[in-house]
């Protein structure tokens, strides 16, 4: 065997990793598959539980221990409706609203910086995103001040101001990045056609990056709807959001942990679905582009 | 074919008199550059001079100018390093616990396994949790001494029921913070992965490396930029936790769950100290902003530098 020539020098290399190891690998294969299962479990628990809760009578959300089996009932849901209305409709305004003003400023930005590019384009995209670093600690107490004076305090309009600054570098940013991926022959051949510039924004750049719009603007409301700093700290009841109104249970020791979890359920899921349906995006999008 | 697409951008930004544009296509930056400056940049030096005022909402009259002594105020006080301090535990304790997760998770989901897009799409939700539900869900039903689900698994498992909350605040917080980032450092991680060529551990295989090797010699260095970017963004995200705070321990017990962004609210809106509120605000924007100019530097060297030409 030690004697063979070169070729088959490599063999018990080879052999020590895969011949006797075919079934060991599968086994092992099996073994990793269930620690994942199980890995995913554990990290869905705390959803699941919440989940379960909100169907439950409110004797059996606390009850010690844990009840696994029950016939599950609508009432907190339907409890929860009724104060959780005009949060939601608050929640929705606001990351709605944000995000369509952030697309109004941030489109024709991120149009001119991948279509038009100049010598300043770089810094101009970078400082956009370094707004994006600035923690909201830093600008809030003026912010309070002047919202104060200016009766915008507590107020849907002052809410989606401020979540159209966190999501307009985003929407910039990526903008930027789907829109340089169009191919130049295609302006090329609009401006041989006379095409201008608003040709070429309304009926090149828009069309061609209707995917990464709609990918943009799902994590845009995403961002929007889960904002906890601002939503404390600008409102309070005439336009609260959905996080103020969950932060209001943070007091609810043991008493109403179905209603609390209906209402949770109801705030979670629509994101959820939206981040589920753009995973695909989601690396590009947090990592601004970064990681592909 | 290059000069002559410089040659069209040229022309094309050259007379801008064409049909009714008067504007260069740079003016279409203007208004989303404005509203930035407008919302961040004029407070934000608000925020540095209001740090050099006397100043509380609740006592009328002048603020006067009192130089540094709200931050030398910040900086004497001892109880204030505990917050200092607290801030950077929870920022490393989430980023160590969330990379080994993440990094693992990542492995895990990089083979092909049944239902592996459906696990991809389970072990995210975490991430998209409000982090005031994460809070009241967690400090209620997960971590109560006597009802939570903790508790019960404890017990049956022989040991002593806890008040985590009292017992271990910070654990709790970081526990509660690194379960909602963990699928971010996972996702990022996995994508970086996915780009790691199938033939290069094929080769390092059939050379006789044995899995940490291929781990060391592989897949590490193939991970460094994901690596950055999960550390980077984390890092400026942890420093800034607050809901989960606001919702669960409200900064307590004590002073064992204060961080910078807490501290702040408690001094702006519990105090109404808009001065040594503001001084705080500029000390967390100086500490984010340093770890912000790595961040941007490591963006703008993987995007390309904007546009065709």
């Amino acid at each position: 065997m030690t004697t063979l020539p070169t070729p088959t020098q490599t063999q018990p290399a080879t052999a020590r990793y895969s011949a006797p190891n075919k079934n060991g690998l599968r086994v092992r294969n099996s073994l990793l598959t269930i620690l994942t299962y199980l890995m995913a479990f554990v990290f869905f628990f705390p959803i699941l539980w919440m989940l379960l809760a909100a169907f439950k009578t409110e004797a059996q959300a606390f009850a010690t221990p844990p009840v696994f089996s029950f016939t599950p009932i609508l009432d907190n849901f339907r409890t929860a409706l009724t104060n959780y209305f005009p949060a939601l409709a608050h929640s929705l305004i606001a990351a709605l609203g944000s995000t369509a003003l952030a697309f109004v400023l941030g489109l024709p930005a991120a149009f001119a910086l991948a279509v038009y590019p100049t010598k300043r384009s770089r810094g101009v995209l970078t400082w956009m995103l370094s707004t994006k670093f600035m923690p909201a600690v830093g600008v809030i107490v003026p912010l309070f001040i002047i919202f104060k004076n200016l009766h915008l305090l507590d107020t849907l309009p002052g809410l989606i101001l401020m979540y159209t600054t966190m999501n307009l570098p985003l929407v910039v940013w990526m903008m930027h990045s789907y829109m340089t991926e169009i191919p130049y022959a295609i302006y090329e051949a609009a401006k041989v056609d006379g095409a201008n510039v608003s040709t070429e924004f309304f009926g090149i750049a828009l069309p061609l990056s209707l995917p990464g719009i709609s990918a943009t603007a799902l994590l845009a409301i995403i961002f929007a709807w889960n904002e906890v700093f601002f939503a404390l700290n600008l409102t309070t009841s005439n336009a609260a959001p959905l996080s103020v109104f969950i932060g209001s249970f943070k007091t609810s020791e043991g008493l109403f942990w179905a209603q609390m979890s209906a209402a949770a359920a109801l705030t979670v899921l629509p994101v959820m679905i939206f981040g589920w349906i753009a995973q695909r995006q989601l690396v590009r999008g947090l990592s601004f582009g970064a990681v592909k | 074919m290059t000069a002559q697409v410089q040659a069209q951008t040229m022309t094309a930004q050259a007379p801008p008199a064409q049909r009714g544009f008067r504007f260069s296509p740079s003016a279409l930056i203007l208004p989303a550059l404005l509203y930035l400056i407008l919302t961040t940049q004029v407070p934000f030096f608000i925020t540095i001079y209001y740090s050099f005022l006397n100043y509380n909402l609740t006592i009328p009259g002048d603020h006067p100018f009192v130089g540094f002594s709200n931050y030398a105020g910040l900086l004497s006080d001892p109880q204030n390093f505990r917050v200092i301090l607290n801030t950077l535990v929870l920022t490393a304790g989430t980023l160590i616990i969330t990379l080994v997760l993440g990094g693992l998770l990542a492995m895990l989901l990089n083979r092909p396994f049944v239902g592996r897009a459906l696990v991809r799409t389970i072990l995210i939700s975490s991430f998209l949790v409000m982090p005031v539900v994460t809070a009241v869900v967690w400090k209620n039903m997960l971590l109560n001494p006597v009802f939570g689900f903790l508790s019960w698994l404890v017990t049956q498992l022989g040991g002593v029921p806890v008040d985590w909350l009292a017992a271990h605040p910070m654990g709790s917080i970081i526990a509660m913070v690194s379960w909602e980032w963990t699928p971010f450092a996972m996702l990022i991680l996995l994508t970086g992965l996915q780009s790691l060529p199938d033939d290069q551990i094929e080769a390092a295989r059939l050379d006789g490396a044995n899995p940490w090797q291929e781990f060391r010699h592989i897949v590490l260095p193939h991970w460094t930029q994901a690596l950055e970017v999960v550390i980077l963004l984390e890092t400026i995200s942890v420093l800034q936790v607050y809901g989960e705070i606001y919702a669960s321990t409200s900064g307590g017990p004590g002073v064992a769950t204060t961080n910078l962004p807490y501290f702040i609210y408690q001094k702006a809106f519990g105090e109404y100290n808009i001065g040594v509120a503001s001084a705080a605000g500029v000390i967390a924007v100086v500490l984010t902003n340093v770890l912000a100019v790595f961040m941007l530097r490591l963006i703008s060297r993987n995007v390309s530098s904007g546009g065709h030409a």
